[in-house]
């Protein structure tokens, strides 16, 4: 086997080339030699436009009222159509892209920072921390995750804050032990051996030397949780819990228009839904593309 | 460049068993195709040993899994044709390999732990092959699994049906690899390296037991190797397998006696063999090392002085509760000693080679001494400082830390995947070495890159984009950052080819010279400690069997150990 990637090894035929790629022309190399993710970059791109400048370029102000517009189909007034409230959906849907956003990436953040301290933590030192870190995962997990975040929402009080709150627990766990995993088969490895020898200590190694390497794997992780973090934050408010009406936000969309599909104004849950399905879609493709990016393995 | 393989004489058979001619593999990759083997003729006459020798990226191996039919998805036969007595392999349909494979061609891998599934008991693996090409029925399997461990050697056959591959060692699992290879009387047995990572005198036993049941059975075997040593000492023909192409064919006297290919003559000029100084092993039209070397000062002080060291390891596998349980219990268990009570000197300016196979103790002592690990008890002096005192986890901050490092045996896995060759060879100098500037640092890092050899343009790369020789030198230059006193060498070129191992090996004798380190170099190839080493220590379970100066212990071994060693260690007849 061994012979045999020697053979197939690209990198022996990198050597020619000369070396050091600024850091965006490998992201150019990677969005130009991989077709869907530069796909997926493109929909985050979107989807980033609309958070960041989405309110200053939308038609209508997305909680004005509009007198006798209730309800209207999609058409060049209003390309989504408008709600029950004579809202334009259009407007309320790039608008709501912020807030969805920010939920998801703010409790992605918080999970992947707490959740790989932690596993890292356990990989490394082993003992007594791997026990007790491990166990509280377990404890999370034994859980139905959606109806953890629901009670974690319900005690808390109903705000953005514990929206974010409850999103991040309930993926600790999954960034805890795949940071674990990750460093304990590493925390022997040579070269952890060779920064002991040329005296960094402990610390020094977990983040310097041995974290950066479970990168990789971790942002895929990142990449799919973002998505789920989306559909979980508008699930919350689906049910009630969570952000409040009139705030736009695709979740409490899509559960004002669910009344309305039964009497034929599918548009009202139609597009808000859409928009939900394509980010996660966005996120789930993006998680290849960002791992082939922080890996330097591909980097030649 | 090809057409000398016609040349060779081949055995006077009607009928060669295979036949490969003009064949050509190549390679899909992402940089375009890449062509592995380049028009490839090889003639296996009945009971015939062949060897195929070369360095890695040869094509050796590729030609083998060619004639099994075995390329992963991206390779595939270009051209040229392969028949095994009558029957073209090249096109062959996939079922009629599936056939072929195991019960007429059989192969053995270079890494026995990975060729058998880790939980399947080894019996019933053997089991698999025999029921699958029709030789055995459920009912008589079993026998006839048995009849195949003792065939192959193995004590206590009954016993050994039920073990796991885990329970065994690496040259036991390598012989029941071999005994599935033969559970069909195959015709033709490729060898894929079967002995590398097996120690001597396994590699010994194992090569002995195959060449017996290879003469026994009539087979015709193939044996991919880069060991010049074991391509002589047991083929009848050896082709020479450079860069995709055959360089040379011909008899196993013929080639040592008169080989005519230049590279080929590298090849064996780079072998480490015995009554050769080191400077031999390099081609002859490269310039030599300015330096001489130096003349041994006897009798220096000693830099390290090793007292009465013992590594103890709780004995595993026994009983979980008295782990818990009340300590008397807990006393009662008989520990490990891994390393036990040994004492030794290395004098300044000194080499001094740690010999021995593995699981004697050699790597636990050089852990020691390196402060990775803490010893039970004992004493280790180094330059009149008794580090053994100091915890291995307070070491990294202490000064002595720079003047005790070591170059570690596997380079790909000793740099960091993430850290350029620079950074890799920063890292001591910015921790201990009270650099702080990025100027100075790169000055320094250039120096030593110069100092190893290694061309400064190479240090913006990572370790994937290094060869195996330039890794080497990466972890070199890490370790001499420091100027350290003491340097182990732990298997430093175990993972390179003869042609890298020889220039790596003058690269150490020259930097030695010129900083005045010190050497513990530990290694299992007897003939690398002759050419390297001053004196010799020979471990065994964890004692010192032998010690002394190395022509002495070399030449008039005092211990069958020892003896044992050397007489196991193939070696080329030149």
């Amino acid at each position: 086997m061994l012979a045999r990637s020697e053979q197939t090894d690209p990198s022996a035929a990198a050597i020619a080339t000369p070396p050091r790629k600024s850091w965006l022309g490998h992201v150019r190399y990677v969005l130009v030699s991989n077709p869907v993710t530069l796909f997926a970059f493109s929909l985050l791109l979107l989807i980033l436009t609309a958070a960041l400048i989405g309110p200053y370029i939308v038609p209508y102000d997305p909680l004005a009222t509009l007198p006798g517009q209730q309800l209207k189909p999609p058409s060049w007034q209003h390309w989504f159509g408008t709600d029950q409230l004579g809202r334009d959906i259009f407007s309320r849907v790039v608008v709501a892209a912020r807030l969805d956003l920010m939920l998801s990436v703010a409790a992605v953040a918080l999970s992947f920072v707490i959740g790989s301290a932690l596993g890292s933590v356990a990989g490394y030192y082993g003992g007594w921390v791997e026990t007790v870190v491990g166990r509280v995962c377990d404890t999370i997990m034994a859980f139905p995750l959606f109806v953890l975040a629901m009670g974690i929402v319900a005690a808390l009080g109903n705000t953005i804050e514990n929206i974010i709150y409850a999103t991040a627990i309930i993926n600790l766990p999954f960034y805890a032990r795949m940071a674990r995993a990750e460093v304990s088969i590493r925390r022997n490895a040579g070269f952890v051996q060779a920064a002991r020898l040329t005296g960094n200590g402990d610390w020094r190694i977990l983040a310097l030397q041995v974290f950066p390497n479970a990168l990789p794997p971790m942002m895929v992780q990142v990449s799919l949780n973002l998505g789920w973090a989306i559909l979980n934050a508008a699930g919350l408010s689906f049910i009630g819990l969570g952000v409040r009406p009139p705030t736009p936000e695709w979740g409490i969309m899509v559960a004002e228009g669910a009344n309305y599909i039964i009497s034929g104004e599918w548009w009202v849950a139609l597009f808000p839904g859409l928009a939900l399905m394509l980010a996660v879609f966005t996120f789930n493709l993006l998680g290849d593309g960002l791992r082939d990016i922080v890996d330097p393995q591909r980097r030649t | 460049m090809d057409t000398q393989a016609a040349t060779a004489e081949i055995p006077s058979v009607t009928q060669p068993l295979l036949e490969v001619s003009n064949l050509t593999v190549e390679f899909a990759t992402r940089n375009g195709t890449v062509t592995a083997v380049r028009k490839v003729d090889l003639v296996v006459a009945k009971g015939e040993t062949v060897g195929i020798v070369g360095e890695s990226g040869s094509g050796k191996s590729v030609t083998s899994y060619a004639v099994m039919r075995i390329l992963d998805r991206a390779g595939r036969i270009a051209q040229g044709t392969i028949s095994f007595s009558g029957i073209p392999l090249h096109d062959a349909r996939e079922d009629t390999m599936l056939d072929l494979r195991g019960r007429e061609i059989s192969m053995i891998f270079q890494n026995p732990r990975a060729a058998l599934n880790p939980i399947r008991r080894v019996g019933r693996q053997i089991e698999d092959v025999l029921v699958r090409h029709s030789q055995a029925t459920s009912q008589n399997a079993k026998v006839k699994a048995i009849e195949l461990l003792k065939l192959v050697r193995i004590n206590d056959p009954e016993g050994r049906y039920h073990a796991y591959p885990f329970e065994l060692s690496g040259g036991m699992c390598q012989r029941v690899v071999i005994a599935i290879a033969l559970a069909c009387q195959p015709r033709l047995l490729i060898a894929d390296e079967p002995t590398t990572g097996l120690d001597v005198t396994t590699q010994k036993t194992v090569m002995d037991l195959v060449a017996d049941l290879t003469r026994e059975r009539q087979m015709s075997t193939i044996l991919i190797t880069h060991d010049l040593g074991l391509a002589a000492q047991y083929c009848d023909r050896i082709v020479v397998m450079q860069k995709g192409d055959v360089v040379e064919t011909a008899t196993a006297a013929q080639i040592f006696e008169a080989p005519t290919h230049d590279y080929t003559k590298r090849l064996m000029r780079a072998t480490p063999r015995p009554g050769i100084a080191i400077r031999d092993l390099l081609p002859e039209d490269q310039a030599r090392a300015a330096i001489e070397l130096p003349a041994r000062t006897p009798g220096a002080e000693p830099i390290l002085s090793v007292r009465d060291l013992v590594k103890e390891y709780p004995r595993a596998g026994g009983n979980l509760l008295a782990k818990f349980g009340p300590k008397k219990e807990k006393a009662a268990a008989p520990a490990f000693r891994a390393v036990d009570g040994i004492s030794f000197d290395v004098g300044v300016g000194e080499s001094v080679g740690l010999v021995g196979e593995s699981g004697c103790g050699k790597s636990t002592t050089s852990s020691m001494v390196m402060r990775l690990l803490d010893q039970t008890s004992g004493a280790i002096l180094f330059d009149g400082v008794d580090i053994a005192k100091l915890p291995a986890k307070a070491f990294a901050m202490h000064p002595l830390r720079a003047k005790l490092q070591m170059v570690f045996q596997d380079p790909t896995d000793s740099l960091n995947p993430r850290f350029t060759a620079f950074r890799a060879i920063a890292d001591p100098l910015y921790r201990l070495g009270g650099v702080t500037s990025t100027d100075e640092a790169r000055a320094r890092v250039d120096a030593l890159a110069d100092d190893v050899g290694l061309p400064r343009a190479l240090l913006d790369r990572f370790p994937h984009q290094l060869s195996g020789g330039q890794k080497a030198r990466v972890g070199i230059a890490r370790a001499i950052a420091l100027s350290p006193k003491l340097l182990i060498l732990d298997e430093p070129t175990a993972a390179l080819d003869v042609s890298v191992q020889a220039v790596v090996l003058n690269l150490l004798v020259d930097l030695k010279a010129r900083l005045g380190m010190s050497y513990l170099f530990v290694s299992h190839d007897l003939h690398v400690v002759r050419l390297l080493c001053d004196r010799v220590i020979v471990m065994k379970g964890g004692c010192i069997v032998e010690a002394g100066e190395t022509e002495a212990v070399m030449t008039a071994p005092s211990n069958a150990y020892t003896r044992e060693l050397l007489s196991a260690a193939p070696h080329a007849p030149l």
